[in-house]
């Protein structure tokens, strides 16, 4: 069967994201007061699979393999029909 | 003693390093396609800088999963040396040849220029001909340099042992006016467990000799030589 994955990868909670203090900083030029900014990103993908579990026990190898590097990042998984 | 420089869609330092290797140091150096993989042995395996793949995903972070990778691993699991500069570091930390990671610098730009190291580590294979403590000098140019490792979780990192280069003022002080991309203890040299590999940002090829300005890199290609004629003796 086919499922859509969907893996967000982000900075583990307190990681300096030095590419979200410049955007902050520009939109702070733009006149927008927001602050608490960070940056994640979302891979999303089609993969064949038996089961739910099995798409995202496949998913999560990816992320150990390549998309994620646990020195710096947490990543979630979620897997739809 | 035969080196190899190996080129991915993306090296750009991949023929200053064998310049430096063949020409200045006659040492028979091979530069090896990616996809070629290794068919002999070699002495040194040299990763050279540049933006393999565009850096996508993170910088280095494909050309460590292609399969000349394989090949480079099992070259430094036979304890032979592996030297990578700069993009080839990344691809070092990106394969688990050496502890941590290298990501974006503090400032979020790109930092091209010459900067005083001090050498941590003068036992190693590639600093063998520096003294300990030495202040050296030479460039860097990366977005993606400052270094990370996971110090808390049993990692096995010790900054005695992994650590070969920091970043330094012209006196040999280590502070935050001297670090320029943020990275953890100012490391930019950090050596792998069995002490066969070591991952810098720092450019010694661009340092290697006088006409650039400075030939302090060349003692990293000169230890390492050093290192293996010693150890074929």
């Amino acid at each position: 069967m086919e499922y859509t994955a969907k893996i967000k990868v982000e900075l583990k909670t307190g990681m300096l994201d030095p590419e979200a203090i410049t955007i902050e900083k520009a939109l702070d030029n733009l006149g927008f007061k927001a602050s608490g900014f960070h940056t994640a990103r979302l891979f999303t993908f089609k993969i064949e699979a038996d089961t739910t579990e099995d798409a995202t026990i496949q998913a999560d190898l990816m992320c150990k393999k390549l998309l994620a590097n646990p020195v710096i990042h947490n990543y979630s998984i979620e897997v739809i029909r | 003693m035969r080196f190899a420089v190996i080129q991915f869609g993306g090296s750009n330092c991949d023929r200053d390093t064998h310049y430096v290797l063949s020409d200045l140091l006659n040492i028979e150096t091979d530069l090896i396609w990616y996809k070629e993989r290794l068919n002999r042995d070699y002495d040194a395996i040299i990763l050279p800088g540049g933006f393999s793949y565009g850096d996508y995903l993170r910088a280095g972070a494909i050309a460590a999963r292609t399969p000349i990778m394989n090949d480079i691993i099992d070259h430094a699991k036979k304890g032979k040396l592996v030297l990578g500069i700069c993009n080839g570091a990344q691809i070092c930390a990106e394969s688990g040849l050496v502890p941590g990671t290298f990501t974006t610098n503090i400032s979020n730009l790109f930092i091209c220029k010459r900067v005083s190291l001090k050498v941590k580590n003068n036992k190693s294979p590639f600093t063998k001909n520096f003294n300990a403590g030495e202040v050296i000098s030479l460039p860097i140019a990366h977005k993606e340099g400052r270094f990370l490792v996971d110090e808390v979780k049993g990692s096995g990192f010790s900054e005695k042992e992994n650590v070969v280069f920091t970043f330094c003022d012209e006196n040999g002080d280590n502070g935050n006016s001297s670090n320029p991309n943020g990275s953890l203890h100012g490391i930019t040299g950090v050596l792998s467990d069995s002490g066969n590999v070591l991952a810098m940002m720092p450019h010694p090829e661009r340092a290697s000799e006088l006409l650039l300005g400075s030939n302090e890199g060349i003692k990293i290609f000169t230890s390492m030589r050093d290192h293996i004629e010693n150890s074929k003796k």
